[in-house]
Order: structure tokens, then sequence, then C-alpha cells
């Protein structure tokens, strides 16, 4: 049988020869990630900014009637609705801030969900309630900083670990690869607006494990070839590592796509943004493996030296991994 | 490496079946399932609310609320041990400031009798102490709350609002609720299939503490309605006054708490016809009850519930026997409330809802449905693609992606736990990890026959140097998932889980079932050539 090969045997493409143009554009993007993060801000979802999102399907409308819900809705005195389409044409989320004084009483949010809900169905007898859910502000501020220190207790955990298993650099490049990720994903969201919630921060971890199982596989074949090529210039042993193991990495990025194609073009309309950004984060993942996590080394004077016989990390790799694969 | 004994090639197939067996009660039907259930356990995954429509009330208890209450019962059962020492010791000026109670012993010369009075109560059941007692001047004596005090006592409290608020939903009926507390000072409600809750948080938002308390009929209606009382009284509101004032003045002292009912009773009052409440209290209950009425005939007593008064009777006659009704503007549905709330005794702290989710069950049924197609459609995609691309260790692997996926499921199903849509994340990612493992080991295996190496030995490496970065690559994750354990919330938990379980069951699938079949092929058929 003659099997598929998605990259020809003996590819040598250059690729570190454009590091310095793919950082520039890289360093670029982040920046004008975090401008648009500052200037235009997220679509934080009501789980992160505290407030009152209601669902709502109109199951005999093509389209759901936006501006006519925003007036009555506003009309009911509890000040301007956020009113979003979300997934197909006729569903929507309407978002408020939750009424004063619901902190001490939450029977004032409920009174809102209820008279909101009311107005909606009576307007539309087709509308269908798909979910409420109402989040005090003390919760929202935990759910934020829990979310923001989860991921950055794991971005410094698994640098650490890179740290101690490879080199020093190897965790400066791993970790640098994973803010770089990280902040291109803000941006996305800045730039599209849709709604970051806590799912989103789900997503940004599957990111941030793919990323990260990219490098180390990447770093895994750098560390090798340092030990076996003692003599090789540096970026020459890069590109080297990378077409080696370039025919793996296109086989798991096409393979981890095809899912999340699907699920961005098929699956439920609730976790559009949570697809997207993971088929989002995989080509960035990828990408910034070869092209971020790599040539930092060279700028960080990884050599030869890096991995000689006296060094513990490298013998210590491969008796753990013997021990762990017999 | 191509050495597997029997014993071993025993337990990992034990291991598979097992994992595959758990899995299948999830993945069958309801109606199947329940049917099975007759015979085996059927352990199965719970669906997150947000996959299978639900309700989840986050509550968290006013912790200053409950040290208030904890000094106020402190200084009834103060006053009373004052009053009923011998000799009788006098105090005056009772003050509950700044979380403290204090008050003046008149005559200091009884300052060491009050402390030996003060003494059993101030240390708890287990013999620790509750409260420290200092004295000031001489003769002014000072109670704060000891150290673990109002810790203990905020977690008793919890436990008994769980209690409470499981007993309430329970009354409801067909629900099944998870109710666990989180933190310190807050509790959970997650109710499945359930889309509206209003029913279900009047239930739980409702304190339910009841009191039956005298009218001060000496009380200056003026005063009153600007919320001034007596020395000894205090203004309670009165939405449905007679008088038209929402106001009135009840005594402090000499009422009886309804906490000590052993019925609770939704009924129709056989004046008015209009639904009340019937209540009977227990024999110690029913005695003070009587008590205050013998001796109060005549009398204006208001029933207050949840610090409002909702009717103030007249006591025409003591009553015996511990039965009362409540009556005031009840509806039907208000009074059985009520009265499953009185059943199911007061919460002995107030609860707020500080987080409230519902997802309606089509929203959820039409999330899985779709999920699921995808996933499958996904997943097929990647089975041609690895077969096309590996043949027959395409195969394997695709082989162990399946079990990879059923053990996860079945380890999930074991434990219970529950799967939500950043769990379906994490279950990407670790498939991902699966499908990426055999992809090392084979393109590996393809580099090692280029480089001339013999096809057993060829194997042999393309397994141990791709371990390497398995390992590494799988170790950063399990870090990351302990880390999200650690510090993360709700959601980002459940992906931690999944992750972890994932991660172990990947490697196991992916690494050692898949060699176990590879060397049981190469001992088999001793291949010359491989096509890869």
């Amino acid at each position: 049988m003659k099997l598929l090969k998605l990259v020809p045997d003996d590819t040598n493409i250059d690729f570190l020869k454009w590091r310095t143009w793919a950082f520039g554009i890289s360093l670029l993007l982040m920046i004008a990630s975090v401008g648009l993060v500052a200037t235009k801000g997220l679509n934080f979802g009501v789980d992160f900014i505290g407030g009152q999102m209601i669902r709502a399907t109109f199951t005999q409308s093509a389209s759901a009637p936006v501006s006519e819900l925003r007036e009555t809705v506003a009309q009911l005195g509890y000040g301007d609705p956020t009113i979003q389409r979300f997934g197909a044409e006729n569903q929507v989320s309407i978002r408020m801030k939750l009424p004063e004084g619901a902190d001490k009483n939450p029977e004032l949010a409920n009174a809102m969900a209820t008279k909101i809900t009311n107005t909606l169905k009576a307007g539309h007898p087709d509308v269908r309630i798909d979910g409420v859910d109402s989040v005090s502000g003390k919760v929202s501020e935990e759910l934020f900083s829990k979310g923001i220190l989860a991921l950055l207790a794991a971005m410094a955990g698994v640098s650490i670990y890179i740290w101690f298993r490879f080199e020093w650099q190897f965790g400066v490049g791993a970790i640098w690869s994973l803010v770089h990720d990280v902040t291109l994903t803000f941006g996305l969201f800045a730039l599209t607006g849709w709604e970051f919630d806590l799912n989103i921060i789900a997503a940004l971890l599957t990111i941030i494990g793919y990323s990260l199982n990219d490098t180390v596989v990447v770093y895994d074949r750098i560390r090798e070839n340092l030990m076996k090529f003692r003599k090789m210039e540096m970026a020459s042993l890069l590109n080297l590592s990378v077409n080696e193991t370039l025919s793996r990495t296109v086989m798991t990025s096409v393979s981890i796509s095809l899912p999340l194609i699907v699920l961005v073009l098929f699956g439920p309309d609730v976790i559009f943004g949570f697809s997207a950004a993971m088929a989002f984060g995989i080509v960035v993942g990828t990408y910034s493996s070869i092209y971020q996590a790599a040539p930092i080394l060279i700028w960080l004077k990884v050599g030869s030296h890096s991995f000689v016989p006296s060094d513990e990390a490298g013998s210590k790799a491969e008796r753990i991994s013997e021990g762990f694969e017999s | 490496m191509f050495d597997f004994p029997r014993w071993r090639v025993w337990m990992l197939n034990t291991l598979i079946i097992l994992g595959v067996l758990f899995a299948i009660p999830s993945v069958l039907p309801t109606h199947i399932r329940a049917q099975l259930a007759q015979f085996v356990p059927t352990p199965t995954i719970n669906l997150g609310l947000d996959l299978a429509g639900g309700s989840h009330i986050l509550l968290e208890a006013d912790t200053s609320q409950l040290a208030e209450t904890r000094l106020e019962a402190l200084e009834d059962s103060v006053r009373t041990a004052m009053r009923r020492a011998d000799p009788r010791i006098a105090i005056s000026d009772v003050s509950r400031a700044n979380g403290q109670l204090s008050f003046t012993v008149d005559s200091p010369a009884q300052v060491d009798a009050a402390r030996e009075a003060l003494l059993p109560l101030t240390s708890n059941a287990t013999g620790s102490r509750d409260w420290n007692i200092g004295v000031n001047d001489g003769n002014r004596m000072i109670l704060t709350p000891a150290g673990a005090g109002d810790e203990t006592a905020l977690d008793q409290a919890m436990d008994t609002a769980k209690d409470v608020i499981d007993r309430r939903i329970n009354a409801l009926g067909t629900l099944e609720p998870t109710i666990i507390r989180q933190g310190e000072n807050r509790i959970v409600v997650q109710v499945p299939g359930l889309d509206d809750p209003e029913a279900l948080k009047a239930l739980i938002g409702k304190t339910a503490k009841l009191e039956f308390k005298l009218v001060d009929e000496q009380a200056d209606p003026d005063q009153t309605a600007q919320g001034k009382a007596r020395v000894g009284s205090q203004v309670l509101p009165y939405p449905d006054n007679p008088s038209g004032l929402p106001y009135i003045a009840v005594r402090r002292l000499g009422g009886i708490s309804g906490d000590k009912l052993v019925k609770a009773d939704p009924t129709f009052d056989s004046q008015t016809n209009e639904p009340a409440v019937t209540i009977q209290f227990d024999s110690e209950g029913g005695q003070k009850f009587a008590r205050m009425t013998q001796q109060n005939v005549n009398k204006l007593f208001a029933i207050v519930l949840d610090g409002q008064v909702i009717s103030a009777p007249q006591i025409r006659e003591p009553i015996f026997g511990g039965v009362s009704q409540i009556s005031g503007s009840f509806t039907t549905e208000s009074a059985n409330a009520l009265s499953i709330s009185l059943r199911s005794g007061a919460l002995p702290v107030d609860l707020k809802i500080v987080e409230e989710r519902s997802v309606g069950p089509d929203l959820g049924a039409d999330s899985i449905r779709r999920g699921i197609l995808a996933a499958v459609i996904g997943t097929t995609a990647i089975l041609v693609l690895m077969f096309l691309v590996y043949g027959r260790f395409g195969m394997y692997a695709n082989v162990a992606l399946i079990i990879n996926v059923a053990m996860i499921l079945g380890v999930m199903a074991f434990a219970n736990a529950t799967l939500t849509l950043p769990g379906i994340a994490g279950f990407v990612l670790t498939i991902g990890a699966a499908v990426d493992a055999n992809v090392l080991i084979n393109e590996r295996i393809r580099e090692e026959l280029k480089r001339g190496r013999r096809v057993v030995q060829a194997i042999e490496f393309g397994y141990k140097e791709a371990s390497r970065a398995i390992f590494d690559a799988n170790s950063t994750n399990v870090i990351a998932a302990v880390l999200l354990f650690i510090f993360g919330s709700g959601p980002i938990r459940g992906f931690a889980v999944v992750l972890m379980i994932g991660i172990v069951t990947s490697v196991f699938t992916a690494v050692t079932i898949t060699r176990m079949w590879v060397s049981r092929w190469v001992k088999r058929t001793r291949p010359n050539d491989l096509t890869i």
C-alpha cells in the first residue's frame, strides 16, 4: 500500500532565514493586540463584569428584531441593554447591568429578569428563553481574578518545568511563545468583539497546552541535535530540528484542526467563540513554536556548550523517559 | 521493548475492558440505561448544566449578621443567667456595640459571682472557649468573641443551612438537586432540568425565622411612624397593618421563637376562608406558647416572619396543645411555600443569591446534538487521515484512540464526574495529545528506517526516542492541569479534571497499548520491511 506523505521526504526549508522578520511582525501584532485591548476593550460577558444576561431565540423568525428589542427593553427603566446576535440570526443575548442595590437584595435582579422576559414574551409569542445568568459584582470580580491567576500560574508552572528539564533559555523561550499566543488571542477577541467569558479562558488554556506541546517537541529535537552535532552552527541546527519534526508538526496540526474546523462550522452556536479561539490558537501556537520559541534560543546564546555531557538535565531526561517508556 | 509477559497482556487488556465497560452506560439512551440499571450498577457521567440545561444558584451567607445573631443570643442567655443567679445579679447599660457584649454589674461586690455565672455560657460543648470575659473599671464586664468562636459558629450554621435547603428542595418533589458548600460562607445549589427557578428561589431565599412577640400597646403611634420605640420595644415593618401604618412596635422580650415546630401545613382559615398555615410546636415550645398566651389574654401578639410582621391578632384565650394558625394575606402558593420553609426549619443565617444561571433544556439539547455531530465528524476525519498516512500503525493508533475516548468516559463515569463545555475543551486537548503521541512515534520510526535501521530496531528506537518528547509534553500538561485545579474556579476546574484523566489514559493507550500490539505483531510476523 502506498502511504500518504503530507511532507515530502528530505524537506529542507530555511525557516530561520526569516526569523528577524517573523519576530518583528509578531512584535508588531502583539503591540497592536495590546493597543486594541486597551482602546477598544474586550467584550466581557457577565462572568467577568457582573450583570444579567438573557439569551433568547425567536423560533419563528428568520432574524431577531435587535433594534426594536433595544428600544422596548430600554423603556423598562433599567438602563440601556447591550443586545447582540450570537450564533444564528434569530438568537440574541441581552445584557444588563444589575439594578442599584441588587447586591443587598437579589430580588431586584429577579424582578428585572422577570420583567424583561415577560416583555419579550408579550411582544413576541414565538420567543424561547434559553437562559438567564445573573452574576453579582463580587462574584464576577472573583471569577475574573481567579481566571487570570489560573492562567498565569499555569504559564509560570510549565515554564519552570521546561527550565528544569532543558536549560533556562528554553524556559524563557517557552513562556515567551505562550505570552505571544495568549496576547494575539486577546487581540483577536478585541478586534472581533466576540464575547469574552469563562469558557474563553478554558479555550486559552487549551491553546497554551497545545502550543506548549508543540514547543516541547521542537525543543526535544533541538536538545537531541545539540548533543549529536556539537560543531553545527546554531541557525542550521534549529533549521534541521524544525525540518526533522516538520512532518510531525503538519500531521498533528492538521489532525487537531479537523475537529475544530468542524466545531466552528457545525458546532453549537453557544461555543462558536470558544471553538474559533481554539482553531486560531492552533495556528498561532504552531507558528510560535517555530518562529518564536526556536529563534529565541539563538538570541539567548544557546549553543553546543548548553548540553555538555556533564550536564544533568539531558541524562536525567533520558533516564526518566526510559523508566516511563518501559 | 518487545517483551510483554502474559500477565502484563492480561493486565492491560483487563484495564481496557474495565474502562470501556464503565463508559457504556453513559452512551446508552436513557430508557435502555434505566432498564439495565435494574440488573447492574450503571455509573454515568453527569452532564453539566451548560450542556443539559438547569439552574445553578450560588448563595452567600451574611457573616456580619451571623455575628450579630450570636451576640443577641448571648445577651438573652446572659440576662437569664443574671436573673436566675442566687442572689440575683442586677445589671444595667447592656450594649452590643463593636461585636462585643458589655454590661455593668450594679454592685461591684457581685462581679466575681457574675463571672462565675458567665463561665458556662462562654464555652461550648467541646470545652473550648467561645467568648473571652474581661472586666473594665472594676464592674464593667466585656465579652468578646474568642479566636475560633465565630468561625465555628459559621461552619455549623452553613452545615445546618445546607441541610435546611436540602429539605426544602426535596419537599418540592421530583428534582435531583446537588447542594454543596463552597468556601467558608457559600452554598451552591444545582438543579438539572429546571429552567425556571422562580419557585426554587422563593423557597431557598427565605430565612423563615418565625417569632411570636407581644405588641407594645402603649407605644405612641407618631413615634412608631418615625421608627422610634420605647426602651424595651422595637419597631418592625407590618405591611398589612389594618391601621394603615406600615409599622408596629413590639416588645423585645417575652416572646417565643417558632423554631421548635413539629408540623406546618397549608390550610384555610375557618372564618375568612383565606389561605393560612397551621403550625404545631413540639412539647417544649407548646408549653412556652401556652404560658405566653395564658399570661397575656386579651393582648395583641405579633407573628413575625423574617423580621416582618405578618399579622397581629388578639389572644382571646390561652392556647394549649401547641397548635396555632398563622393567617395574613397569603395566596395558596405562598401558604404552601411558607409551610415547607417552616417545616424544614429556619435558616440559621441569611443567604443572598450572588450568582444565578439557568439554561433552557432546548438550548442544552441542541448544544449536545451538534456537539456530538461535530465530534463524530472530526474524529472520523482524524481516523481516516491516520490510516492514510501510517497504514497498519495508523490503525493501531486509531483503535487506541477510540479506546482512549471510551476510557476517559469510563473513568469520568466511575468518578461520577461532570462533563461541561470547558470539559469538552479538555477532551479536545487530550485527544490531540493522544494523536500527537502516535504521530511522534510513527514519524520517528519512519526517520529511523530512513537512516537505515532494520525494522525491529527502528520500531524500538521510534518508541524510545519519541517517549522523551511525549513524556515532557504530557508532564507540562499535568502541571498545568494541577495548577488550574488549585487556582481556577468552577468551569476551569472542569477543564482541569478532564485534562488530568485524559493525559493518563492518552499516554496509556497511545504509548503502552499500541506498543503491546506492535510488539505482538513483530513477534508473530518478524517483518523485514515496513511501510509506514
